[in-house]
C-alpha cells in the first residue's frame, strides 16, 4: 500500500521507433551486471580505507550498511522495472471481470494470484473495493485480492529471492498466497455482508466498457521506467532506515539474545512478532534489510517472516483507508482472520523447518 | 462543447490527469468543460475500479494510471 499519488510523470515525446528504446534497456541491465559484480569487493575496500579497527562491531556493521545500501537499491531498481512491465499487461478493470460471479474458493485462489500482479495503489484501494464488491466480486474474493496485493509483492519476493535465497523466497510466496486465500474464503463464509458501510452496499455500477488504448512495446519500457522513477523514488528512505536498522542489530545485538528472543525454541515470539508487527507500517523494501539481519544472527524463519508479513500486509494507515467502507466490527474480523493466518504460518515453519 | 470527469479522490495522478487534458485540449483547439469527482460513491458509480478515470459525455474512457496524451485526442476527437 505504498505506491499512492505519485509524482507527476510528464510523458516524453513519443519515440515511434522501439529500437533505441531495446538497445537503452539492455545497455542499462549489461552496466548494471557490471556495476553489481563489483559492489562486493568496492564496498570491501572502502571500508578497508576507514579509521576503524578491523572485526570490531563497528566495522561489521559499517561493513553491513556499506555494501547492503547500493545493493538494496539496485535490486530493488531492476525488480520493480521488470514488474512495471509485467503490470503494464494487466489492469484492475480486467481483473474484477475475471473475478465477477467467481465462485468461493477457486474464486479466492484466483484473487490472490491476480494480487499480484494487478496494477494497484492505496490511493485507489477504495475505488477497487467498491468497484469489485458492486460489480459482483464476492466479498470473500474482494479480501483475498486486498489481502495478497500489499503482501505477496515483487519488492518483498525480488529481495528475499536476492537477500536471502530462493527458498525463502519461494516459501513466502505460497504462504503469503495461502494466507489471502483462506483468509478470505473464511471472510466469505462468515457472510459479512451487511457490515459493510451502508453507502456501500447502496452503490450498483453498471458494466463498463473500455475503448482499446494502444500499448506498444515502447509503452511497456517506459511503463517499467516510471515504476522506477514512483516506487524507487519513495521508497528509498525507508531502505536506508532499514539498513540502518539491520546493520545495528547486525554490529551490536549478540547471537544469544536474538535466539533467545526470536529463537524456534521460544514458542511465544511469533504471536509477539505479529502483535508488534500489525500497527507497525513500513514498506517491503525497509523491512527486508532487517529480515536479513535477523536470520544471520539465527533468528527463526517462521518468527521471522511472521514479523514480515504483519507488518506489510496489516498497518495502521491500511486501516483508515478501509474504515471509509468497513465498518469498525468488519476491520476487527479483517485484522483477526488475517493475524491467525500469519500466526499458524509463523508456527508451522518453525516446527517444520527445525 | 465536451464535458469531461475527471475521477479520483483528489491525489496527484488525478489532478495530473485533469491537467493533461485541459493542456491536450487546448492544443487541438476543442473547447471542453473539466469537472472534478471525488466523491467515492460517485466514483464507483462509474463503474471503474482504479483511478483517475476519465469520461468524456457520459462515456468512461480510460481507468487506473495516466493517459497517454496521443489517446486523449482521441477521446476528444
Amino acid at each position: 500500500m505504498t505506491t499512492c499519488c505519485p509524482a507527476p510523470i510528464v510523458a516524453p515525446p513519443a519515440v515511434r521507433h522501439p529500437a533505441p528504446w531495446l538497445i537503452g534497456t539492455a545497455g542499462c541491465l549489461v552496466a548494471w551486471c557490471l556495476v553489481y559484480a563489483v559492489l562486493e569487493p568496492a564496498a570491501t575496500g572502502l571500508v578497508a580505507l576507514m579509521p576503524i579497527e578491523p572485526g570490531s562491531r563497528l566495522a561489521g556493521a559499517v561493513a553491513f550498511f556499506v555494501y547492503d545500501t547500493p545493493k538494496v537499491l539496485m535490486l530493488l531498481t531492476l525488480v520493480v522495472f521488470a514488474m512495471g512491465v509485467v503490470r503494464s499487461f494487466f489492469s484492475a478493470e480486467r481483473t474484477r471481470a475475471l473475478l465477477a460471479g467467481r465462485r468461493e474458493g477457486l474464486g479466492n485462489v484466483a484473487a490472490a494470484a491476480l494480487g499480484i500482479v494487478t496494477p494497484f495503489c492505496s490511493c485507489s484501494a477504495v475505488p477497487l473495493f467498491i468497484g469489485f464488491v458492486s460489480a459482483g466480486v464476492p466479498l470473500g474474493v474482494t479480501f483475498s485480492f486486498l489481502i495478497a496485493a500489499p503482501m505477496v509483492n515483487e519488492i518483498a519476493l525480488g529481495l528475499l529471492f536476492a537477500l536471502v535465497g530462493w527458498k525463502v523466497a519461494l516459501t513466502y510466496l505460497v504462504f503469503g498466497l495461502a494466507v489471502a486465500i483462506v483468509s478470505g474464503w473464511v471472510i466469505g463464509r462468515l457472510h459479512l455482508e451487511g457490515w459493510l458501510q451502508d453507502w456501500v452496499r447502496t452503490v450498483r455500477a453498471g458494466a463498463i466498457d473500455l475503448p482499446d488504448e494502444t500499448i506498444t512495446l515502447v509503452d511497456r519500457i517506459r511503463a517499467g521506467i516510471d515504476a522506477v522513477k514512483d516506487i524507487v523514488g519513495k521508497v528509498w528512505m525507508w531502505v536506508i532506515a532499514g539498513i540502518a536498522l539491520g546493520a545495528l542489530i547486525h554490529g551490536y545485538v549478540p547471537v544469544d539474545l536474538v535466539a533467545a528472543v526470536m529463537g524456534r525454541d521460544a514458542w511465544w515470539s511469533v504471536p509477539a512478532a505479529v502483535v508488534i508487527g500489525i500497527p507497525m507500517y513500513s514498506n517491503a523494501a525497509g523491512i527486508l534489510p532487517v529480515v536479513e539481519a535477523l536470520l544471520d544472527k539465527g533468528a527463526a524463519l517462521g518468527t521471522v517472516l511472521a514479523f514480515m508479513m504483519s507488518v506489510i500486509a496489516l498497518s495502521a494507515p491500511e486501516m483508515i483507508i478501509l474504515r471509509k467502507v468497513l465498518t469498525t466490527r468488519l476491520i476487527v474480523v479483517f485484522v483477526a482472520v488475517v493475524g491467525l493466518g500469519i500466526l499458524a504460518v509463523g508456527w508451522m515453519f518453525n516446527l517444520l523447518f527445525a | 462543447m465536451k464535458q469531461v470527469k475527471v475521477l479520483g479522490p483528489g491525489c496527484r495522478r488525478c489532478r495530473t490527469t485533469a491537467e493533461m487534458v485541459q493542456t491536450e485540449a487546448d492544443r487541438l483547439g476543442i473547447d471542453i468543460t473539466i469537472e472534478k469527482v471525488t466523491d467515492y460513491a460517485d466514483i464507483a458509480g462509474w463503474g471503474i475500479a482504479a483511478t483517475p478515470g476519465i469520461v468524456v459525455d457520459g462515456k468512461v474512457v480510460h481507468a487506473g494510471g495516466l493517459p497517454k496524451a496521443e489517446d486523449i485526442g482521441k477521446w476528444l476527437g
